[in-house]
Formats: C-alpha cells, sequence, structure tokens
C-alpha cells in the first residue's frame, strides 16, 4: 500500500515525510520524522502522553490521523526551548520538582503552554482542568499544578 | 503541601554538618525530562525495525492441542512466526537465579496455558498493525480445563492443578512445608488468658502499577556477535541473566542499556521482553521491538498480587496486645514469577512494629488461573499492613481506647524481642505517632506523650519467649525449591526427609542461630527430650546428584546462598 | 442526607532493601584529568531520583562539589553488577556501594595532592568547592582538577575507586521462621481526614497529615517529590484502582484509563508532612530509603476515616461507593464515630 508524504510546520519549522497507511500522527512524529518528544503511553487516548498542539490547540496524538495534519502547525514538548532558551514553564517544572520519571512530562508542558497561551492568569482550577487530562502517576499533580501557577504568577508581575 | 523537618529528634544520633547531602540540589536528569529528550527504551531509531505482538490465550485455564501459524505466516509483512519450540530453553521462574524456586514458566506456552492471556506464540511483522493483522489469523486448537480463581478453593484437595509442578496449589517452602510458618511463643495459651478476642478478615484485591511508560525493549544485532537490548527494566541484571538462561547465551554476548525509565514501581522486574526481543533479533538478523500495549499492560502484565488476612488478636483491657495469629494467602496466579520470595518478607514483617509475646503466622503462596502476580511498590508489605492497621482500628474499638495511644502502647523500643527473632533496634514509630497527633490536635494520654523509642524496651521485652509451640503442619515431601535461605544451606535436590528427627510434643524454645550479632540469651527449655527438638539435622553432604539439574546461562546469583558457609 | 467527615490513623514500618539481604551492589568512580567524576553504576533511575541521590553521595564522600560529578547508568558494558531497584534499596545498597568506591578515588586524589604539595596525604582536606588544602592552612592549596592532571599524568596514579555493598543472605528457620529480614526500617504515621457522600457513597479526601522517619534526608525534595507521590498512589489504591473490580471474579477487568480509575489533579487532598531521621547505622549518611513506605499507611487510614465518618467497616479494598452504600443499607444508616476529633480523647 502506499505510503502518503505529509509536509506541515513542525515546532516553527518545515518538514516532510511519508506517513504509513493509517499511521498515527504519535508514530509519524516518532520514526516518521524523529520527534521523540511526544510519548507512547496507553494508544487510547486517555493518558495525554502523546499530547501535542495542532494550530495551537491541544490534540492526542495517538487518534490523529497522521495525514491529517497536512499543511498545518503542530507543536511538540521538544519545541517549547528555543534553541537553549527554556521555556518558562521548563525552568518552573525543573524550579520545583515536578518531574520524577519524565514520561508525562512532554504532555503534561504542551497541555500547560497550551492553557497560559490562552488564558495567560489561570485559576487553580483552571490549572486543575488543563491538565486533568494528562496522566501523572508518580509526582502526586500538586508540584505540577505549583510550578504552572508559579509562571502564570511570574507573567502576572511582568 | 508542606514538608518539614522535626530535627529535635533523635539530634544526638546525627551529625547534619554535610556538604552536598542534604541539599535540594536539582536532579541530574530534569533538564532531560522538561525538553523530552531524556532516553527511555523506546527512544531509539532504527532502521528495519521489526514489531512484536503475541498471540495469547482466551481461556483461563485450557490444554494446547494445536497452533497453526501457516495463515499467519503469510500474511503481508511477516516475517517470523515464533513458537515455544522456537526458544532455546523455554522454562524458567525468576528466582532460578537466586537459586530459589524451580522453573515452572515457559516464555511461549506449549502444552498448556494457565491464565487468560498467556503467550502461545509471537508473530514478527514489518509494521506494528501487520503483527496485530496476523496474530488474529494464528489459529489455537484448545482444550478447555476447568480453572480455579479463589485462593482458599485453590488448596482444597480436588481443586483444578493450576501449576504442574505445586499439584497442591501452594509453593513448597524449605522442601518441607507448603507455607511459610512464623512461631513464636504460643498464642493459644495467650488468647485464653486474654480479656478480649478480636477478629478480622482483609482482602486486598489486585491493582496496576500503572507506569505512564509501559514494559518494553528494543534488541538488535550488535557489532561482533553480539546483542544489544533498550530496556526498561528495574533490574538490569536481573533481566541479561534471565535472557541468558532462556537463549542458552553467554551473558557477555548480551549488551543490556537501560536505566531511564518512565516509572517502574515494581512492574518492569518480570524480564519477559527482553528474551522475546533478543529472540527475534537472533532469528530474523534485524531489530525487533516488543513492547506492551495498555491493554496488555493493564491485565497481562503482572499486577500487584492480591491478598486475603485472617487476623486474631488476644488483648487485655488496657490495650496490651498478648497474641497475634496471621493466615495470609497471596495470589501468585498462573506462576510463580516473585511471589514466593514476597511471602517469605511478608512473614518477616509480622506481626508489625509492635512488641507482642506470642506471634503466629502461616502464610501461603496460592497458584490460581489467573495472572501471574509480582511486585509492586511495598512488595509483600502493603497488603498485610493495610490488614494490621485495619485491624488496629477494631482492637481500639473493643478496648474503648484512642487509635494512637494503642499505637504507642504497643510500639516496639530498642532493645524489644521481634518475633523473627532479632532485637529491635533504631525504632522511631513513637515518635511518629506523636507527631501526627500534635499536628492534628488528638490528644494523647500523658504515657503516650512521653514514650519514647529510646526507653522502656529491652528488658524481659527482650527475652525469647519461654516456651513457643511448633508443630508440622502442612508438611509435604518430594518437591525441593532450590538452597536459597535454606537453613544449614540446604542446596541439595533430594526429597528432605530427617532419619532420628522427632518433634516432640512440647517443644523447646528456639535456638538462636549462628550469626555474629548478640543476642540476649535463649529462655529455658522445657521438659523435652535431651535431643532438642529444634536442632537442626547436620546440613546434608555435598549432593551426589547436584549435577542433575545442570545451569543454564553464564548469568547465575545462586553462589550467594553458599555465602554463609564460607 | 449528607456528607461525613471522618479521620482515620495508620503507623507503619518498612522494612530497606531486599528481605534477607544477599542484594548486592557495585559502583565504580573514576576522574578525568579535569578532575571530573563519573560514577559508573547499573542502577536504574524509575524517577525515584537514583541518578540524583547517588551523584551527592559520590559528591559528598569525594569533597567535590556535585557539579563535578556525573552519574552514568545504565550499562552492561560499562557498569559493574546491580541487583536493581526495587524493595526499596536503592539508596541503601547503592548508596553505600558509592561511598566506598568514593572513598578510595578520594584517596588517591588527597595522595596526588599530598605528593603535589609535598604534605601528608593525612593532613589535607577538600573544602567541597574544588580545592584541596592544608587542614588549618587553606594557603596551603592545590585544585582538584591540578591533583588529578598530575596523578594522570606525572604521578602514573589512577583517581579511581571500587565499591559493593552486600548484606550476606540469611537464613529462615522453616519451624519457627527465624530470620534477618534487613539492617533497618523506616516509619511513618499518617491521620487522613475524608468526607464521605452518603447518596453517592463517594469518599473525598481532605487532608492528610504525616509523619515518616527515614534516616537521612539526603536530598529534601527528592524526599518530598517521593512522600507526596506515594501517599497519593497510597490514596489511589485505597479508594479507586483494581483490576479485577469482582475479584476473585475477572469480569470487568478494565483495560484502558477510562476504567482503571485514578485520583486526577482535582481529587488530591493537602498533605502536611513533618520528616523525622534517626540514622541508620548502616545507611548511607544514615539515609535509609523512603520510596514504597510512603504509600502504605494510607490505605488502612483511609478505611479507618470512613468507618470513623458513617460507621462502615470495609475490609477489602478498593474502597468503592457501592461497598460504602451497601454498608450504610446493613447497618440501617450512618453511624458515625468521631474518634479523633481535634482535642477528642
Amino acid at each position: 500500500m502506499a505510503k502518503t508524504p505529509v509536509v506541515f510546520v513542525l515546532n516553527g519549522s518545515e518538514r516532510a515525510s511519508f506517513a504509513e497507511p493509517g499511521q498515527n500522527l504519535l508514530e509519524f512524529l516518532r520514526r516518521g520524522v524523529g520527534d521523540l518528544s511526544p510519548k507512547y503511553g496507553c494508544g487510547q487516548g486517555t493518558c495525554g502522553a502523546c499530547t501535542v498542539t495542532i494550530d495551537g490547540e491541544t490534540h492526542l496524538s495517538c487518534l490523529t490521523l497522521a495525514e491529517s495534519v497536512a499543511g498545518k502547525r503542530v507543536g511538540t514538548a521538544a519545541g517549547l526551548a528555543t534553541g537553549n532558551q527554556l521555556h518558562p514553564l521548563q525552568e518552573a517544572f525543573m524550579e520545583g520538582f515536578a518531574a520524577q520519571c519524565g514520561y508525562c512530562t512532554p504532555g503534561m508542558l504542551v497541555s500547560a503552554k497550551a492553557l497560559l497561551d490562552r488564558n495567560p492568569t489561570p485559576t487553580r482550577e483552571e490549572v486543575v482542568e488543563a491538565i486533568s487530562g494528562n496522566i501523572c502517576r508518580c509526582t502526586g499533580y500538586e508540584p505540577i499544578i505549583e510550578a504552572i501557577l508559579a509562571v502564570a504568577k511570574g507573567r502576572a508581575r511582568a | 503541601m508542606t514538608m518539614g523537618f522535626r530535627k529535635e529528634f533523635f539530634a544526638d544520633e546525627r551529625d547534619d554538618n554535610l556538604n552536598e547531602i542534604g541539599k535540594p540540589t536539582r536532579r541530574q536528569d530534569i533538564l532531560g525530562h522538561v525538553t523530552g529528550r531524556s532516553p527511555y527504551f523506546d527512544d531509539h531509531l532504527f532502521d528495519g525495525l521489526l514489531h512484536i505482538r503475541c498471540v495469547r490465550s482466551p481461556h483461563h485455564h485450557a490444554r494446547i492441542r494445536r497452533v497453526d501459524t501457516t495463515e499467519a505466516q503469510s500474511m503481508p509483512g511477516v516475517v517470523r512466526v515464533l513458537v515455544g519450540r522456537d526458544v532455546p530453553r523455554n522454562l524458567n521462574t525468576l528466582l532460578s537465579l537466586l537459586d530459589f524456586g524451580i522453573d515452572d514458566e515457559p516464555l511461549l506456552a506449549e502444552t498448556k496455558v494457565a491464565y487468560k492471556g498467556e503467550p502461545v506464540a509471537a508473530v514478527i511483522a514489518e509494521t506494528e498493525a501487520q503483527a496485530r493483522a496476523a496474530v488474529a489469523k494464528v489459529r489455537v486448537d484448545w482444550d478447555v480445563r476447568p480453572h480455579v480463581l479463589d485462593v482458599e478453593e485453590a488448596i482444597k484437595p480436588g481443586a483444578p492443578v493450576v501449576c504442574e509442578v505445586y499439584p497442591g496449589n501452594k509453593f513448597i517452602y524449605h522442601g518441607k512445608y507448603d507455607h511459610q510458618k512464623l512461631r513464636y511463643g504460643d498464642v493459644e495459651a495467650a488468647f485464653a488468658r486474654a480479656d478480649h478476642i478480636v477478629e478480622g478478615r482483609y482482602q486486598m484485591s489486585p491493582i496496576e502499577q500503572a507506569p505512564i511508560e509501559t514494559c518494553g525493549a528494543i534488541a538488535a544485532p550488535e557489532t561482533n556477535d553480539r546483542y544489544v537490548c533498550y530496556t526498561s527494566t528495574q533490574a538490569l541484571f536481573f533481566s541479561l541473566g534471565t535472557a541468558a538462561k532462556l537463549l542458552t547465551m553467554p551473558s557477555n554476548r548480551l549488551h543490556f542499556v537501560g536505566g531511564t525509565v518512565g516509572g517502574g514501581f515494581g512492574g518492569k522486574v518480570d524480564s519477559l521482553h527482553e528474551p522475546l526481543a533478543i529472540l527475534g533479533a537472533m532469528l530474523t538478523g534485524r531489530p525487533c521491538k516488543f513492547a506492551w500495549d495498555r491493554e496488555e499492560e493493564m491485565q497481562v502484565g503482572a499486577p500487584r498480587g492480591a491478598e486475603r488476612w485472617y487476623i486474631k488478636d488476644g488483648v487485655m483491657r488496657d490495650g496490651r496486645i498478648v497474641a497475634r495469629k496471621f493466615t495470609g494467602y497471596f495470589d501468585s496466579g498462573a506462576y510463580t514469577r516473585l511471589s514466593s520470595y514476597a511471602i517469605i518478607k511478608g512473614v518477616g514483617h509480622l506481626p508489625g512494629p509492635y512488641t507482642i509475646p506470642n506471634v503466629y503466622a502461616d502464610v501461603y503462596c496460592v497458584y490460581t488461573n489467573r495472572t501471574p502476580a509480582t511486585a509492586m511498590r511495598g512488595f509483600g508489605i502493603t497488603g498485610v499492613d493495610f490488614a494490621i492497621e485495619a485491624h488496629m482500628d477494631k482492637v481500639a474499638d473493643v478496648v474503648g481506647m484512642n487509635p494512637i495511644d494503642l499505637r504507642i502502647l504497643n510500639a516496639y523500643r530498642d532493645g524489644d524481642m521481634k518475633a523473627h527473632r532479632r532485637e529491635a533496634k533504631n525504632c522511631a514509630l513513637i515518635e511518629c505517632c506523636q507527631v501526627v497527633a500534635e499536628k492534628a490536635g488528638v490528644a494523647l494520654q500523658a504515657t503516650s506523650r512521653g514514650a519514647s523509642s529510646l526507653r522502656d524496651g529491652g528488658g524481659e521485652r527482650a527475652r525469647l519467649p519461654a516456651h513457643t509451640a511448633l508443630d508440622q503442619k502442612g508438611m509435604v515431601t518430594g518437591i525441593d525449591t532450590g538452597g536459597y535461605a535454606r537453613k544449614g544451606g540446604g542446596a541439595s535436590r533430594q526429597p528432605v526427609s530427617m532419619p532420628g528427627y522427632s518433634m516432640p510434643a512440647a517443644a523447646s524454645a528456639a535456638r538462636p542461630p549462628a550469626q555474629a550479632s548478640p543476642r540476649p540469651a535463649a529462655a529455658a527449655t522445657s521438659a523435652a527430650p535431651s535431643q532438642s527438638s529444634t536442632t537442626p539435622p547436620p546440613p546434608p553432604a555435598a549432593p551426589a546428584n547436584a549435577g542433575d539439574r545442570p545451569r543454564q546461562g553464564a548469568m547465575r546469583f545462586s553462589s550467594i546462598s553458599g555465602l554463609r558457609r564460607r | 442526607m449528607g456528607l461525613h467527615r471522618g479521620r482515620g490513623f495508620a503507623a507503619i514500618n518498612y522494612p530497606i532493601g531486599m528481605n534477607l539481604g544477599g542484594d548486592p551492589s557495585q559502583a565504580l568512580v573514576h576522574s578525568n584529568p579535569d578532575g571530573k567524576f563519573t560514577v559508573a553504576l547499573s542502577s536504574i533511575d524509575l524517577g525515584q531520583g537514583m541518578k540524583s541521590v547517588t551523584r551527592q553521595i559520590a559528591a559528598e564522600t569525594l569533597g567535590v562539589p556535585v557539579a563535578d560529578v556525573y552519574v552514568d547508568t545504565a550499562d552492561s558494558d560499562t557498569g559493574p553488577h546491580c541487583m536493581g531497584s526495587f524493595a526499596s534499596r536503592g539508596t541503601h545498597r547503592v548508596g553505600n556501594a558509592v561511598i566506598q568506591a568514593a572513598k578510595e578515588a578520594r584517596a588517591v586524589m588527597l595522595e596526588a595532592a599530598a605528593e603535589e604539595l609535598e604534605v601528608d596525604a593525612a593532613d589535607l582536606v577538600t573544602d567541597g568547592q574544588g580545592n584541596i588544602h592544608v587542614n588549618g592552612a587553606p594557603s596551603r592549596s592545590i585544585t582538584t582538577m591540578a591533583a588529578c592532571q598530575a596523578a594522570q599524568f606525572k604521578q602514573g596514579r589512577t583517581v579511581s575507586g571500587r565499591g559493593i555493598f552486600l548484606i550476606p543472605l540469611s537464613e529462615v528457620d522453616p519451624e519457627t521462621g527465624e530470620m534477618t529480614p534487613v539492617s533497618c526500617f523506616a516509619h511513618a504515621a499518617l491521620l487522613v481526614e475524608v468526607e464521605v457522600d452518603d447518596e453517592t457513597g463517594e469518599v473525598s479526601v481532605r487532608d492528610m497529615q504525616s509523619a515518616y522517619e527515614l534516616g537521612r534526608a539526603l536530598n529534601p525534595k527528592l524526599v518530598e517529590q517521593q512522600l507526596v507521590g506515594g501517599a497519593w498512589m497510597g490514596m489511589s489504591h485505597a479508594l479507586w484502582e483494581t483490576t479485577e473490580p469482582y475479584y476473585p471474579d475477572r469480569s470487568h477487568g478494565p483495560v484502558d484509563f477510562n476504567h482503571y480509575l485514578m485520583p486526577g489533579p482535582g481529587d488530591i487532598a493537602p498533605h502536611h508532612i513533618s520528616v523525622l531521621e534517626r540514622p541508620a547505622p548502616d545507611g548511607p549518611y544514615g539515609g535509609k530509603g523512603p520510596g514504597e513506605m510512603c504509600a502504605n499507611p494510607v490505605l488502612p487510614a483511609v478505611a479507618n476515616a470512613v468507618y470513623d465518618a458513617v460507621g462502615v467497616r470495609i475490609d477489602e479494598l478498593p474502597i468503592t461507593p457501592e461497598k460504602i452504600l451497601r454498608g450504610i443499607r446493613a447497618n440501617g444508616g450512618v453511624k458515625p464515630r468521631q474518634r479523633l476529633a481535634r482535642g477528642a480523647r
């Protein structure tokens, strides 16, 4: 069966690769393009480890057909930093010990960034809602919530 | 969340003048985590990577009449279909590396399956989707057998035999008993004297470790006739040794890489993925990935095993617990894996952090037709601690005492003798209870407020019981599960029979073992025959038939069971 | 018809390391000529912070800043044997192996420095900032970098060390169960407050107050990570999780996270933790391992709190709304106990 060429923008740069028939975006990004930051946690759309943004909105890449991002802008955790300049969320997660095994972290950061991009001063409840689709098995969530709120507060001050 | 230190406790036992220790230093790996660069096993790209998916039993228990892979083999993208006879040595038990257990579990089942989900074949294909499609085309002829799922049903005579190595559906300890015993003092005599008897039954169902990263491995031929294996294992050399054994390969032809794992919690010790992935690489000459999807992780991957505990306490009206009796059943599922070890760990933990002068336990490792159990955070302890602490709450109710006062009253103190016959030291239960009571605003009795782990222990409480009731209940002959932790260093594979060894009705106090640490003098023996009933027989001579269980694989840790003899 | 609060308590200890011992770990420590140290292990970081805690232990023992130490793990070609990361053994066993290896490497480094400074190695101390100097005379000093360069290129010494930690395997008596399970125990006590809805049976955890004794907090933030995360897992185990909801019947086993339930970020409770430290005589700087015992007291504390709130004893985990409602019905109604209220005796 024929593979499909997919031309799209990944973290700000134009990319092109071939998608297997029926391949999901997660596998396409990891094996077809070489961006290993989104992770496989369930393949069922229930854990959030594969979270990416497509044109600014969060999506579960394990449930997204790779071909469907043709011409669109995809964002992953690998694109949070600009060169060596980390995103404030990444700094806050490091400072706040908001990761242990780190496996949920890429998806979590994408969800957090999408939240702050649309709502720079969220309440705790809004943070909780935004990350409710990202399961973390290690931290108990509190340090993650606090790291996101810390960034929001930092922005509010500025 | 708030976390604070109570440095005033045990301050004179600490030197807090350290440099790097005690600092909240940023994690070495956290930059990798927040940039998505931390390399988990699957974060390695291979050209020509093949995917392995298993054909799994839909039945709890069945004989395999026939496995027909012909249609599957001709499916698009399928490179090879493996069955049991493709595995060089298709029978193992994890702890054989410690000389503990009898090989009972195949990597791919050949003659029968003992749990729903047990693998009988493995399809290796170009893509995961192609592998899944081919799995559906493997035809297995099953002869469904009766199954048993309840631990107490499984140990009844006539129950279906889950694991043929253990016809009674119980692991055999010390070549002698179908359970591990703990005998300390005389609980029945103490029950007769107690003011209250409190009984309870506690059940913990299986739960999943549920790390966000599922179990898996990628193996590939490396240069120089070796195989590299990227793995999510929690125990690199355990997995390497298991793979070496199953694949009959010298350990130095295996190069295992891991160390960065997306959560484990005990679920990544079973070492099932590496051998199959490496076998795939051996037989296809290409990189092979074998990883569970989430459904497999949940229902096929080994959970924390269910546990059932019966506890009976004899309690005085002032709240002192004078006797505690346990019967425990660990549900090991279809195979042994690590459950045999969990029972001993659990028994060593009883009766909890309390000084109780009479303790009795029978703890069983039971086989049922369900997914085999494995370790999980708190392995061997979590279930029984749930039972013990729920039980303590009942005891508090019965005697009308504040639950925290009850803990402090019965808590162990430095110098107390414990039920496994070792001195308690470095205790701190009392202080933890006091701090929580203070923070939660619970008023304690004056004696509780003034108690300390450093005081009031030892003395009378350091003595072994004057009399311990022993028994030979549950004796089984003819099944020898190895030399691990065997008293007197038993490496023999012969059935254990002890000529001239008899157990008088009134047993004497146990003799302390020959270990270096100081021990209080054994209490007076009862009037028993001059042959001490608890003197173990002399260690067996080097067994003549030691060679008839050839050791496979270069990696073996079992020499540790011989350490003490040197 | 309402919400009922209850409080439950539990206290536990936890054995540190593989039961009976017999679980060795090795470590290798070596310096490059610049005085940057690598700790080679085969131990596994599952998220508990193995790489980080061993890094701090090595830095402390070597007497160098943590930035000069890197922990490399796990590669069976370059890392020495380790039994693995389980049974709360990592900090204790691997930490001790690292100390032994780092001590040996430090001794060579001090010998190298002593030769350069023309003093006795016994008179030298490290300042933890990258310098080695004569005790009491800080101006007579040499950098760790210079000492390691001299060792490699001038003196022909290897600034490296080997370590192994093994508690010999204990025997188990078949008749009495006598054994040496471990050499040290961690401790915990926890009081949890829950709120039970007597119409839905749902339980909400409102607050946790805990005290954990863990020998020494080698890194307080890593400790906090374990205690917070572990208590969350304990709460999850008590009230949400099961692979067999009708155990021992296998029906309705969950196959995805829609049915395998765990508390989300909106379900967590404030957790107020106190840490006590009674160093283990054989622990690395006295450290024990908090990684497993952090979850255990929560299970019974929650069960006891539910009883306190509505008078229903649930002795089978998980504690589900169905079990609570059946219990309330069987009791003829809610029967709160309130035995641990503030100020109660």
